[in-house]
C-alpha cells in the first residue's frame, strides 16, 4: 500500500460515494448532539417527514445552558431548549444523557470518557470544539445545524476533501509549561486563520508523551486557528485510556480493534500539504491579552504596543482589542489583576486538569478580591474528583465547586462575567463578550488560572511555592 | 433553502478582520428553538455602539456585506448565518471565511464569496457611500458601482444548489443504495443504544 497519513486512512475508509461534480459522501460513525444546535434540525426532520437513520450511532447530552448550581432551571428559554432536546430524543429514539443521569457533561468530555470516541472513527457534532475527539486518532469536526439535520437523516455528510497539515512541536517544554501553553503558543505563531481548510495532525515527541487529557486540550483548540480538525496518532497511551470503558469492545474484539488501530498512524514516507514546526523547548506559560486566541504573550512578557504590528489590519485590531480589554501597551502580564477565575470547559475540565489546579491551590486561599469557580467537565469527572478529595481542596481554598456543564466558557447559563470584569479562564475563546457582555477574558492553563486565583494577578505557580505536576 | 440568483443593492462595509460568530449573534440568542427571527439581534453588542459601521443610514437597505478576512470564525452556530440572512443580507464578500460558517451559509442560500483581499478592498472603497452593486451567482460576476465587472469562483455544486434552492438531504437520500451497501460492509464498533442507561 502506498504511504498515507492518519487522516487519509480514515477518509478512505469512510467513503460512501464519490459522485462526479459533487462533494464526496462521507460516513459518520458517531454523531454527538446537544441542546443548542439541534432543535431546528429535529424540526427539519419533522417538516420533511424524515426519521433519524441511525439513532444507535447518535448520542445526546445536555451541556451548554445547564445551570451549574443545584436547583431547578430558572431561565424559561433554557428550560424550553432542554425540554425540546428531551422530547426530540424521545420521539426519534436517540439515546440521551440528561442532567441528573450521572453520565451527563460537556459533549466533548463524555464522548471520550464513555469510550464512544475511538481511533479511526469519523465523529461530528454541532459544535466547533468537536476537534477534541481527534486526540484519539479520529477524524472529528464541528458542523452547523443544517449538517446536523443531514447526518440525522442520512448518517452521511457531503464533504470536500480538506488539505492536510502536520504541526510538529519540537523540543521538550520546560517545567510548568503545559499542553495549553503549547497550543496557545502555536496559535500565536500561525494566527487564528492559519489552519483554514486543513486537517492538522499534531506530532513531535512531546505529543507522544502527552496524556490523553493533554492531547484533547491541544486538539480542542484546533478550531481556534481555523483548522477543520486536529488529530494525534493513536498509541499505547490511547489504548490504555480506552481499555475497559463502556463503549469499547472487550476480549477478542478488543484485540481485533487494537490490530486495526495500530495500522492507523501516518506512514513514515507519507507527505502533508503543509508542515509547521513550533519550538516548545524555550516556551514559558502563555496568557492571552486580546480578543482572539492569537493575541497571546508569555507570562513574563508585556502587553504589546499596537504600533509594533507591521500589518495595518493587525494594528487596528490590536488597538480595538486593548480598548475592549482595558489594557495599556507595555503593561507587564504579571501586573494584570483578575476579578474572576474560571476552571472549566471542554478544553481544560478533565480530571487531570483539576488535579493540576488543585495541586497549586492546596493549602492556599483565593485572593480576597477574586471570585473563583471550578466546573468539572462531566458528572463522572465531578464524582471522581470528589472521591479524590479535590472538591474539598478547592472549597477550602475558597473556590466554588459546581455541577458539570459548559458554564462560563460561553456564558449561556447564569455563570457570566459582569461588564468590565476580568477573568483568568481555562477555556478556549477570549472573543469580545464571550463570557458575558463587556467581560474580559484571558486564556490560560489550569495551573496558571489556579495561581491567578491565589495571587489575584497572573503569576508563575512556582513563585507561590507550588509543586507542579509533570506535563505528561 | 432559499434560492438565490442575483441581487442589486447597497453593500455595507465591515472593515474588520476575524469577525467571529459570537459577535454576529451573541450566545443569549441561541436558546431559542426556532430557525427564524434572529435578524434583530445581528451584531447585538456592536449595534449598541454609536460608531458601529452597520448603523450608518446609507447601509439601511444593504443586502451585500463586505467584510475583512476570516469572517465568521469561531463557533459553529448556524444562527450567525440565519441572523445575517434574516437581517436582509443575501451575500457576504470577504478575503476568507471560517470554514464552518461558509458551509452553514451555503446550506441556507446566503452566498459567501471569497475574493483576493485587494479586490475586496477595491469594492469596499467604491461601496462605502451606499452605492449599489450587483452580485450575480449565475454568471459568477460582481458589478461594482462604477460598472466594473469582478468575476468570482464558487463551488459548482453549491452554486447549483443555491440557484435552484435544492434540499441536499434529498440528494443524499437518493444514494440510499450506496449508504446501505456501506453499512452492510462496515459494522459499527460502538452502538450508543447499548451504553449504560
Amino acid at each position: 500500500m502506498s504511504q498515507a497519513t492518519l487522516f487519509e486512512k480514515i477518509w478512505e475508509t469512510h467513503l460512501v460515494a464519490e459522485p462526479a461534480g459533487e462533494p464526496t459522501l462521507l460516513y459518520v460513525d458517531i454523531h454527538l448532539i446537544h441542546e443548542v444546535t439541534s432543535p431546528q434540525a429535529f424540526d427539519g426532520l419533522r417538516l420533511a417527514g424524515r426519521s433519524v437513520r441511525r439513532p444507535d450511532l447518535s448520542l445526546a447530552t445536555m451541556d451548554h445552558n445547564v445551570p451549574t448550581e443545584e436547583g431547578p432551571i430558572s431561565d424559561p428559554l433554557a428550560r424550553g431548549q432542554l425540554e425540546a432536546l428531551r422530547a426530540n430524543c424521545e420521539e426519534f429514539g436517540v439515546p440521551l444523557y440528561a442532567t441528573g443521569s450521572g453520565h451527563e457533561g460537556i459533549v466533548h468530555v463524555i464522548g471520550p470518557e464513555l469510550g464512544v470516541t475511538q481511533p479511526g472513527m469519523t465523529v461530528v457534532c454541532g459544535d466547533s470544539h468537536t476537534s477534541t475527539h481527534g486526540a484519539f486518532g479520529a477524524l472529528a469536526f464541528g458542523i452547523g445545524t443544517s449538517e446536523v439535520e443531514h447526518v440525522l437523516a442520512t448518517q452521511c455528510l457531503p464533504q470536500h476533501r480538506p488539505k492536510t497539515m502536520r504541526l510538529t512541536f519540537e523540543g521538550e517544554p520546560p517545567e510548568g509549561v503545559t499542553a495549553k501553553d503549547c497550543i496557545l503558543a502555536a496559535i500565536g505563531q500561525v494566527g487564528v486563520s492559519g489552519g483554514a481548510g486543513h486537517v492538522v495532525e499534531y506530532a513531535g515527541e512531546v505529543v507522544g508523551g502527552f496524556s490523553m487529557e493533554n492531547r484533547m486540550t491541544v486538539c480542542n483548540m484546533s478550531i481556534e486557528w481555523g483548522a477543520r480538525a486536529g488529530m494525534v496518532a493513536p498509541d499505547d497511551t490511547t489504548f490504555a485510556y480506552l481499555e475497559g470503558r463502556p463503549g469499547v469492545p472487550a476480549g477478542a474484539a478488543w484485540e481485533r480493534a487494537l490490530d486495526e488501530w495500530r495500522a492507523l498512524p501516518t506512514d513514515p514516507e507519507a507527505s502533508f500539504d503543509r508542515e509547521v514546526v513550533v519550538d516548545v523547548s524555550v516556551l514559558v506559560p502563555q496568557v492571552t491579552w486580546g480578543t482572539n486566541p492569537q493575541m497571546v504573550a508569555p507570562l513574563q512578557g508585556s502587553v504589546p504596543d499596537p504600533a509594533s504590528f507591521d500589518d495595518p489590519e493587525e494594528r487596528v485590531a490590536a488597538e480595538r482589542a486593548l480598548a475592549y480589554m482595558g489594557l495599556e501597551p507595555g503593561t507587564r502580564i504579571e501586573d494584570i489583576h483578575v476579578d474572576r477565575v474560571f476552571i472549566g470547559s471542554c478544553t481544560n475540565a478533565r480530571i487531570e486538569d483539576l488535579r493540576a489546579a488543585a495541586a497549586v491551590v492546596a493549602g492556599r486561599h483565593v485572593h480576597p478580591s477574586v471570585r473563583a469557580m471550578v466546573v468539572p467537565g462531566s458528572a463522572t469527572v465531578k464524582q471522581l474528583a470528589e472521591q479524590e478529595g479535590l472538591d474539598r481542596i478547592f472549597s477550602a481554598a475558597g473556590f466554588e465547586w459546581r455541577r458539570a456543564g459548559c458554564s462560563m466558557c460561553l456564558g449561556m447559563n447564569p455563570d457570566i462575567l459582569q461588564p468590565g470584569e476580568r477573568c483568568a479562564s481555562t477555556s478556549n475563546r477570549n472573543f469580545e463578550g464571550r463570557q458575558g457582555a463587556g467581560g474580559r477574558t484571558h486564556l490560560v492553563s489550569p495551573v496558571l488560572a489556579a495561581a491567578a486565583a491565589v495571587a489575584g494577578h497572573f503569576v508563575h505557580p512556582q513563585e507561590l511555592g507550588a509543586e507542579l505536576e509533570p506535563v505528561a | 433553502m432559499k434560492a438565490f440568483r442575483r441581487v442589486t443593492a447597497p453593500a455595507a462595509v465591515l472593515d474588520r478582520p476575524d469577525v467571529d460568530t459570537d459577535q454576529i449573534i451573541p450566545k443569549q440568542f441561541l436558546k431559542r428553538i426556532e430557525r427564524t427571527g434572529y435578524g434583530e439581534f445581528l451584531f447585538f453588542d456592536w449595534m449598541k455602539q454609536d460608531d458601529f459601521e452597520l448603523r450608518r443610514p446609507e447601509y439601511e437597505s444593504a443586502r451585500i456585506l463586505l467584510a475583512g478576512r476570516n469572517f465568521g470564525c469561531g463557533s459553529s452556530r448556524e444562527h450567525a448565518a440565519w441572523a445575517l440572512q434574516d437581517h436582509g443580507f443575501d451575500v457576504v464578500i470577504a478575503p476568507s471565511f471560517g470554514d464552518i460558517f461558509r458551509t452553514n451559509a451555503m446550506k441556507i442560500g446566503l452566498v459567501p464569496i471569497a475574493l483576493p483581499s485587494g479586490e475586496v478592498r477595491m469594492l469596499m472603497d467604491t461601496a462605502s457611500g451606499g452605492a449599489e452593486m450587483t452580485v450575480d451567482l449565475e454568471s459568477q460576476e460582481i458589478t461594482d458601482p462604477s460598472g466594473c465587472l469582478v468575476p468570482f469562483d464558487f463551488d459548482a455544486f453549491a452554486r447549483e444548489c443555491i440557484l435552484e434552492g435544492l434540499d441536499d438531504i434529498g440528494l443524499t437520500l437518493r444514494r440510499e443504495d450506496a449508504i446501505a451497501r456501506y453499512e452492510r460492509s462496515h459494522l459499527p464498533r460502538v452502538e450508543t443504544t447499548a451504553l449504560p442507561g
